[in-house]
């Protein structure tokens, strides 16, 4: 695990909406907010979780941080390694199956020249294959940060992952 | 079309704020259990209406609440599985997207039921759009007096939350989701002791699903009896199914119980027949983890009769014939569909999701996704489809959860019903390799 990520701290706002999450649990039952402060930890610090920010986490939350890590390590959202800006997310099961969504993988694999599990040689894009999402009825279909996108072509392929390359090659991240 | 009880006023526009749903007739089940019921009265109802568990178990949920301990002094805890990951099933997150605050007021008239003063909703990270929706529509309700303390003036204090899970399957079985919520690893609990006697920190605790939630507010503003007359037999009242796979019109609908499953997949008012116009081939009716049935199993049973859309009506022939209504993920295949191919897409799922506890789930979901690859592939022999069977039967049973049955179930009945194509494939590898059993290409290398 890489430790690029050095000294996590999170903005007054965030800070906030942490404290709000723990709040919805009853004293000395802090830990259960740990998943969403995780989630909300990703997003802030780099798409993922490092030791220093998973640390710091156990920190925010009175606990060790081997109850951070081996939360992180189990649940499938949680980046450990540091991926692309830009997560792609390709639901691989049954229903999708049954609608093209190999079709998908493959095609998005020769648009980025990557396989999957790999990132884009720009660095913007990552691309991963994901169980089950809940859109069975929609697919085939990726997720794409806090996003869906359903009922997938090559075309809206295309679409997607040109707008997504301007965002990310204009902003100064 | 049958009456709608959840998705009366799903097309209203505007039906996910709080004034719209108000309007349309919102709380007044709050209102009606507050101000004239006792929590018995409300567990009475609810056992009056024969709901059964809608999340694939189909257990009745009233007999689940009346298993509550109601120890002195001890908070006890309602939780809502949001957790929605069975293959196949998408009905959930339809519900809470398109109208939250269903599962809002079903979450106050059954904690109120139940003596909780803190409940809390558990939804999968995954569908985090969702959460924001839902968490909005508990913000208003606080706003607007349906949460909080005294709520209308009736001296009963109630505070609800949402928590998202991190993608993980196996939260959705309910000591894993309680493990979770705790904010550790999703490892299922050994039962006994049973949630309702020990569950989240400890305390007494309920775990619903979403849609059994919501089902609640019809049965308490109607009343249980009035809810029990639509259905048939032991499957009273309407169900969420979310219909997918080569369909001309997938979707989420709301059937009443009893239906005929030959109108529900062919008539125009609901799924419209096969995409393509394409026969059907197999459907597998409630969820991944349920018995798949080839097509003259699926509007027929084995002695003929029509096979109907209830809990009776989809296991009718037991495992041999029939198949389970489950979570009502309904997955439709049509003629050009490999079943070595999705049973070895179902088998790696479960591969994935096996929290690893138990030996027989942990290596045995892994061993069946090996040889159904290398059966799909065209690198099986004969004796490979017999092991399959024997890891099943080391597999089922054999856990401290049902996700080893789950895994092993959907194997054990495509070798049932399909055999002769796992034989072609070991007979023809050749052509296994380029063209599947009734498949146009096969040219996906493994990810």
């Amino acid at each position: 695990m890489s430790t690029e990520v050095t000294n996590p701290q999170f903005s007054p706002e965030k800070m906030a909406e942490v404290q709000r999450v723990i709040s919805l649990f009853p004293e000395g039952k802090q830990k259960s907010a740990l998943l969403r402060i995780l989630h909300i930890a990703e997003e802030e610090f780099g798409g993922w979780l490092s030791v220093p920010t998973m640390n710091y986490v156990a920190e925010i939350l009175g606990i060790q941080p081997v109850e951070v890590y081996e939360v992180a390590t189990f649940y499938t959202m949680f980046n450990i390694e540091k991926p692309g800006k830009v997560v792609l997310e390709v639901c691989r099961t049954g229903p999708c199956m049954l609608v093209g969504s190999d079709n998908i993988i493959d095609y998005i694999q020769q648009k980025l020249n990557i396989e999957v599990g790999g990132t884009s040689a720009d660095g913007i894009f990552t691309l991963k294959t994901a169980e089950c999402l809940g859109a069975c009825g929609y697919g085939p279909m990726l997720q794409c940060g806090k996003h869906y996108h359903e009922h997938l072509t090559p075309e809206k392929v295309d679409a997607l992952l040109e707008s997504l390359r301007n965002e990310h090659t204009t902003s100064s991240n | 079309m049958g009456r709608k009880l959840l998705l009366e006023h799903i097309n209203v526009p505007g039906i996910e704020s709080y004034d719209v749903y108000r309007k349309n007739g919102g709380y007044r089940a709050v209102e009606k259990a507050l101000k004239s019921m006792s929590p018995q009265n409300v567990v009475e109802e609810v056992q009056a209406s024969g709901l059964r568990g809608r999340g694939g178990a189909g257990f009745p949920t009233g007999m689940k609440w009346s298993f509550l301990a109601k120890p002195e002094g001890v908070p006890r805890y309602l939780l809502c599985n949001a957790d929605e990951s069975e293959p196949g099933t998408f009905k959930d997150r339809y519900l809470m997207e398109h109208i939250p605050h269903l599962l809002v007021e079903g979450m106050i008239v059954s904690s109120y039921a139940l003596g909780c003063n803190q409940s809390y909703i558990y939804i999968r990270g995954e569908y985090m759009w969702v959460l924001e929706i839902v968490e909005k529509a508990i913000a208003e309700a606080y706003a607007n007096g349906w949460l909080g303390k005294n709520i209308l003036g009736s001296g009963y204090d109630l505070d609800l939350a949402i928590a998202p899970g991190g993608g993980a399957y196996i939260c959705g079985e309910e000591t894993a989701l309680i493990e979770s919520l705790e904010g550790k690893r999703g490892n299922p609990r050994i039962k006994p002791p049973f949630p309702a006697v020990k569950g989240l920190w400890g305390c007494p605790t309920v775990v619903n699903n979403v849609e059994s939630i919501a089902a609640v507010v019809p049965i308490v503003n109607d009343g249980g009896a009035e809810y029990a007359k639509i259905g048939i037999g032991k499957s009273t009242g309407t169900k969420l199914i979310s219909a997918c796979g080569n369909l001309v019109k997938p979707g989420v609908y709301e059937i009443e119980l009893g239906m005929s499953v030959e109108e529900f997949i062919y008539s125009d008012e609901w799924c419209g027949g096969i995409a393509n116009g394409k026969k059907l081939k197999a459907c597998v009716p409630g969820g991944s983890s349920v018995p798949i049935l080839p097509a003259n199993l699926v509007t027929k049973t084995a002695e003929g009769t029509d096979r109907l859309m209830s809990y009776e009506g989809l296991s009718e022939g037991g495992f041999a014939t029939g198949s389970m209504l489950g979570s009502g993920g309904f997955i439709v295949f049509d003629e050009d569909q490999c079943i070595v191919r999705n049973t070895w897409n179902f088998s790696r799922f479960y591969a994935h999701e096996s929290c690893g506890q138990c030996s027989p789930c942990r290596e045995g979901t892994g061993w069946m996704e090996k040889v159904l690859h290398r059966l799909e592939y065209g690198h099986g022999n004969m004796r490979d489809i017999d092991l399959l069977e024997e890891i099943n039967k080391k597999i089922e049973g054999n856990t401290i959860c049902p996700l080893g049955d789950a895994a092993a179930w959907p194997v054990a009945a495509a070798i049932r019903h399909f055999r002769e194509e796992f034989e072609w494939h070991v007979t023809h590898p050749d052509e296994a390799q380029k063209r599947n059993f009734g498949i146009a290409s096969n040219h996906i290398p493994l990810v």
